[in-house]
Formats: structure tokens, sequence, C-alpha cells
């Protein structure tokens, strides 16, 4: 039951962009290890990261009728 | 014996859908379950999924599951993300559903519950599902590009522009068409305007919130939200009952139409985080909440339908639309059968976060056939209310008259009951004022909701659940009108950006300013004569929205149908041709009958005549005497724009036809843009956790 739970609220926070920083830095972590022959950028925080991530999302057609 | 056990399970599905469908199409006379629809629904539904879309995808379209989708291959982090099914389902639901399924099926329960809901189960497992699911997956295969992108390159740039404009000019009819219910829904209601009028600063804080206190803290700030909204809902209470509040936020629909304007233009020139970004989480999730929570009542409840199978009404004398069965049904309900916006947002936005395309039969067709389910419930919330009651929210004060005693006895007289103290008692249960000619569908669905819901889960409360389905439909029709009025603006912005560039400069204020001035008087203009329409402007701009819609479906279709037979499937070419040709047959005909029928209440230009010469000679009261000139010029424009759509998809046809035809006498054609394979190199756990 607690797994059910847990996997629920995994996928609320998932689908309302809730963990995008976490993913991002997921991401982030893994792609450094991709292509490690170019330079390092430190990944964005976090405030900086949403703020990019709410204006691209409203970027084009997002709501239907 | 598995396999045995499995056929006998799916045969028993089949004969229960079989009967519930049955059922609902021959009772007559007595009242239905609601039971029945939810039954045939599912049935339906299952079937469709577990048969049809499992062959189109398999045969078909062929998806590859070892193949790598956009989402991988151009995997950022940020817009392309491989993302868990059940999350991209959420997010593609989400974004299709709007208010379009519960306006449409209210509207056309006018002609009885039966029309309505077989287009609704039957459009939606042969129409509106295949184009979501085919859309969804030749944008996937073609790097997630727009279906404009796609026609274009695919069929030529006659296609491509096609689309553009088609969308351009569709979004316009659907923002006035859907700022009319609102406004219809607030006209003369304290409660309701104020707990509309709310949801903006209330989207603000949140807005605010996510992006300065907690930056990032989407659930937290969406909670707030929620529980700042449902106190708006019972504060309105206080302001109507208030002597000198109530008067604030009472008004005409006129007034409310600026406002509505005022709004839109507001919105389309703010930073999204600041109201359209947490307006529209907190619009996500009052929808999927609500509509979780009818479903669970109804399932609870059972009402009974009460409404007839058929009306008299399908011989077009209908009092909420002119127009019979054929074609004005299939133009009525749109969203929830098939919806040619879906198109916009399978291609483009779902693409980008498919992580395997063996997800495409959920996510295409799934989430269209869980829309389905909402128009179906939208219909069960419609035709649980006494008929009579019915047709006295809906029928305009234009066709009944603006009288109570004469609105009851000539409804009545149609063979559905209803007297002034019923209407009374129930506009006071609902704490309005009065629920005569509130048209748009928004009061009546909203009537239907709160008594399913006040049966369900506490008779008390009907006037709270009322207010709450009011605010339930208003946010997310603004969600629609503020995203809407500014990828107006965005489009606006590119087209006039090819003649000047620094137009296209989406940052440039004068720019913004001006673009978001002129799409805002587009939609602002059908929005006021609407308005001013003694017959409620419903009866016009929903066939338009629904015959502009239809025909950005057909072009959605025609993509498809010329890809398919580019690619050498000719012989399937009719899962897409044939909802296609429908399509075309419907709009062809309601066109025609919009534009050539002598009926005023169908023709523009018999309306146009009627009007003008009524006017020439002296018999309209002043008031109408004055509006007149404007109604005249608007029936005159609302012909030449539906005899522009009917154009344009006949345009878009004959490319397509075009291109098929030279493809199959083996004349050079534009090549097929598909990407390249590559196969898939996620594995499974990480990516599905």
């Amino acid at each position: 039951m607690a797994g059910k739970i847990k996997a629920f609220w995994r996928i609320v926070r998932r689908l309302s962009g809730d963990d995008a920083y976490e993913q991002y830095l997921k991401h982030h972590a893994r792609h450094q290890l991709d292509d490690a022959g170019h330079e390092c950028h430190p990944p964005l925080s976090k405030a900086d990261f949403f703020r990019q991530w709410q204006d691209e999302k409203w970027n084009g057609i997002k709501r239907c009728c | 014996m598995n396999k045995l056990l499995k056929n006998a399970i799916w045969i028993f599905i089949a004969v229960l859908g079989a009967s519930a469908v049955g059922g609902i199409a021959f009772n007559r006379g007595e009242n239905i379950n609601a039971l029945w629809f939810i039954t045939a629904a599912l049935c339906v539904y299952a079937i469709a999924y577990r048969f049809y879309a499992a062959w189109i995808a398999a045969t078909v379209l062929i998806v590859d599951e070892t193949r790598a989708t956009p989402a991988e291959r151009m995997d950022n982090g940020r817009d392309f993300v491989p993302t868990n099914k059940w999350i991209v389902f959420g997010h593609h639901f989400a974004a299709i559903a709007g208010p379009g399924p519960l306006v449409g099926p209210t509207l056309a329960a006018q002609f009885g519950y039966l029309p309505g809901t077989l287009w609704i189960l039957f459009g939606a497992v042969l129409g509106g599902c295949v184009q979501d699911m085919v859309t969804l997956f030749l944008s996937t295969r073609r790097e997630a590009k727009s279906l404009g992108q796609m026609a274009r390159d695919e069929l030529g740039s006659l296609g491509g522009t096609a689309a553009s404009i088609g969308t351009f000019v569709i979004m316009i009819i659907l923002i006035a068409v859907l700022g009319l219910v609102v406004v219809n829904a607030m006209k003369h209601s304290p409660w309701a305007t104020f707990t509309v009028s709310a949801t903006i600063p209330i989207a603000m804080i949140v807005g605010v919130y996510m992006r300065y206190i907690r930056p990032g803290q989407v659930l937290e700030g969406s909670l707030i939200g929620v529980i700042l909204l449902l106190l708006s809902v019972a504060g309105g209470r206080i302001i109507d009952e208030h002597e000198t509040l109530r008067l604030v936020f009472d008004h005409e629909g006129l007034t409310l139409a600026w406002w509505v304007m005022a709004y839109g233009f507001a919105a389309a020139i703010l930073p999204v985080w600041l109201l359209l970004a947490p307006r529209d989480y907190l619009s996500t999730y009052i929808k999927l909440g609500t509509i979780t929570l009818l479903a669970v009542a109804i399932i609870m409840l059972q009402p009974d339908v009460k409404m007839p199978a058929i009306t008299p009404f399908i011989d077009g004398t209908g009092p909420i639309f002119g127009g019979k069965l054929f074609p004005f049904v299939f133009i009525t309900i749109a969203c929830g059968a098939i919806s040619g916006f879906h198109a916009l947002i399978a291609s483009g936005t779902t693409p980008k976060l498919l992580s395997n395309e063996r997800d495409i039969r959920m996510i295409g067709y799934g989430g269209m056939l869980l829309e389905s389910f909402v128009a179906i419930m939208a219909m069960i919330a419609a035709t649980v209310l006494d008929p009579g009651v019915f047709f006295a929210i809906n029928s305009s004060a234009g066709v009944v008259g603006a009288d109570a005693v004469d609105a009851v006895a000539k409804i009545s007289a149609w063979g559905y009951p209803v007297t002034v103290e019923q209407m009374q008692n129930l506009a006071q249960q609902m704490g309005e004022a009065t629920l005569f000619a509130r048209t748009g569908g928004a009061p009546s669905l909203a009537v239907g909701m709160a008594s399913i819901f006040g049966s369900a889960f506490g008779e008390g409360m009907l006037a709270l659940w009322y207010h709450f389905a009011i605010m339930f439909e208003a946010i997310f029709i603004l969600t629609t009108l503020d995203a809407g009025t500014r990828v107006g603006r965005f489009m606006l912005q590119d087209m006039l950006g090819n003649i000047w560039p620094k137009m296209g400069e989406t940052s440039w204020i004068p720019s913004v300013i001006f673009t978001s001035a002129l799409v805002v008087s587009g939609w602002g203009y059908f929005l006021y004569i609407g308005v001013i329409d003694p017959n409620g402007g419903v009866n016009i701009l929903w066939p338009l929205f629904g015959i502009a819609n239809q025909m950005l479906a057909a072009i959605a279709l025609c993509v498809a149908t010329g890809i398919l037979i580019k690619s050498g499937k000719l012989k399937y070419a009719w899962v897409t041709g044939l909802p296609l040709s429908w399509l075309v047959t419907i709009t062809s005909t309601a066109a025609w009958q919009k534009i050539a029928s002598d009926d005023i209440r169908i023709g523009f230009f018999a309306a146009a005549n009627d009007l003008t010469d009524k006017l020439a000679a002296g018999v309209l009261p002043p008031a109408k005497a004055a509006t007149a000139p404007q109604l005249i010029f608007n029936l005159h424009l609302d012909a030449s724009l539906t005899l522009f759509f009917v154009s344009l998809l006949w345009l878009i046809v004959f490319d397509m036809l075009r291109v098929c035809v030279r493809y199959l006498s083996g004349k050079p054609v534009l090549p097929i843009t598909e990407s390249a394979h590559m196969p898939s190199r996620l594995v499974e756990d990480w990516v599905r956790d």
C-alpha cells in the first residue's frame, strides 16, 4: 500500500512538473559523463531553470478546446 | 484454455455492449438509467481499443518499438524528454480536453439523447481517435513536426498554408464562442461573476509564489490556489447576499463582454508566469478532479435520463439552434467525437515526450476515448434534467419570449411541461435570480451537474455545487481564451514578420501590443455581436465553430490519407479516408445550408434579408432597429466565412487527391519525409520508472 501511494505521488509530481528540476539535474549529470570532452557548464539554479522551463512550456499551442 | 477464456470475455463484452447500445437506441417513452450509457460507452471503447486500434497500430501504421523516438534522439532534458507513458497520457489528455466536449453535447441534446450519444461513440472510435493516433504517429516519425509543417512537406505549400490559416481563423471563432459561454453564465449573476473574477488574482498569487516565493514548488503553489478557488466559490454567496457588494458584480452581458476582452488583452501581453501558467495548473487540477467526481457520482447515483431518445426538433425547428438532425448534430458535437484541434496537440507537442512508439495507441487513441467519455457524461448531465427545464434554460428570449409566463406556455406546448414556480424554485436552489434563457450550455450543464452532485454528496449544497460547476467551466474556458489569444498573437507576429521583420520580434513591445489588440478585436467582434444578438448568438457562433473545427480535422485526415497512399498503403487508406469523406460531406452540407437555406434560423442570407425587409418596413421595435444594421453586416460576414472554410476544405482535398493520383500513376511527388530508422537504446527500467 505504501509503495502504491509512493508511486501515485511520483506520478503526481511528474505530471505537474514538481520534480522537473530533479529530472533536469539527472539529465545534466548523465550528459556530463557522455560528452566529457566538452567544457562543463554547471547546472542552472532551481529558480533559473524553472523560469526557462516555464517560458518554454508556453511557447506554441498547448491547450485545446 | 487461457485463450478460450479471453475469447469468452471479449464475446461477453461485445454482447453486453450491443445490448446496451440497443437498449438506449430502442428505448421509447420510458426513462432510461444513465448506467446504460456508461456501459454502452465502456464496451464500445474496449472493443474498439482492443481490436480496431491494435489492428491500425500493427498493420496500417506498423509501429516499431525498436525505433528511437524524437524524444530519445533529441533528449535535451527540457522540451524533448522521453517520459513514462502514463505521464504522457496525462499531459496529452489535459491538453486535448477543454470545454468543447461539455458544451457541444449539451446543445445537441435538443435532438434527444440518442443522436448525440451515437455520434459521440461511433464518431470517436472510427474518426476522432483514429485522427489523433495517426497524427501522433506521423509526427513522431517526423521529428515531432507540427501539422502545418507536415502538410507543407508532404502535400505542398498549399496544404501547409491552408492549415496555418485554418488554425488562425478557428482560434478566433473558438475564443469568441467560449467567451460568449462565459458571459452568458455570468450575466446578472453576482455570485458567478465574483467567483470567475476571483480566479484571476488567485492565479496571480500562485504565479508569484511559484516564481519568487518558492521557485519551482509547483504542487505547493497549486494546493494554495485550489484552496483559494474553493473559498471563492463559497465566498460568492456572501457577495450575493450583501446588498451593495452584489451590485458591484451584477452586470449586463455587454459590460461583461468588454471585461472579457480587456482580460484577454491583458493575458496576451502579461508574462506567462504571472497569469497563464498558474491558471493552467489550477484549471488542469480542477478539470481532472471534477471529471473524476462526476464519473463517481453518476455511477453511485445512477440517475434516470428524462429526455426522450429523439425529439420532434430533428426536423430543424429546435429552439437552441436551427437545422435538421443531419448534418447539424455532427457539426454541433465536434469535440468528443472528432476534433481537428487535437491534431495540433498530437503533432508537435506530445511526440516530444513519447519514449516508445508502442505507446502511440494508448496515448493517441486512448486519450481521445477518454475525451469521448467526458462528452457522454456531459450528455448525461444535460439529459437528467426535466426536458421542460432543459429547454427553459437553453432557449433564448428571442425564441420563447422574454416573459416567464409566455416562455413556459410555449415550452409546455411543445410537449415538455414546465411551470414558472418550478423554474423559480430551481433558480432559488441554485442561488440564481433566474434560470430562464441562460443560453450557451454552461448554466444547464451546471444545473445538471449540481443535481447529480447534490443527490450523490448532499442535497443541501445545491447552490454551492452549481457555482462550483460554473467555476469549473469558466476556469478552463478562460485558460483556452488566454492561451488562444497568445498563440494567435504569435501566429500573427510570425505572419507580419514576413512583411516587416521587426514585427516578427516576439518581445518588441509595439508589435506585442499591436498584434494582441488585433487578435482580441478579431474575437471581440464576434463576441460583441453574439451578446447583442437577440437570439443568443450561440446559435450562430457554435455551428461556425463546429464547421471550422471539422475543417481542421479534415485537413489532418487529408495529410494522413496522402501519406498513407504515398507510403504504398493504398489498401488501408480507407482507415483515414472514410472519416475524411464523412467530414467533407457533413461540413459541405452544413455550410451549404448555412449559406443557401431559406429558413431564417438556418440560412445567413435568409436571416439578413428578413432583417433588412423588417427594418425597411419599420416593424422592428426601436432597440432592435438600432442593432439591426450591425446584425445584417455580421450575417453577411458569417456567410463569407463559411464559404471561405468550405472552399479551403475542398482546395486541400483536391490538393491531396492530386498528389495521390500523381503518385499512383508513377509521376514524381514530394518525397516521404519520414526520418531514418535509428535503433532505440532506451533501457526499459530508467525511462519507465
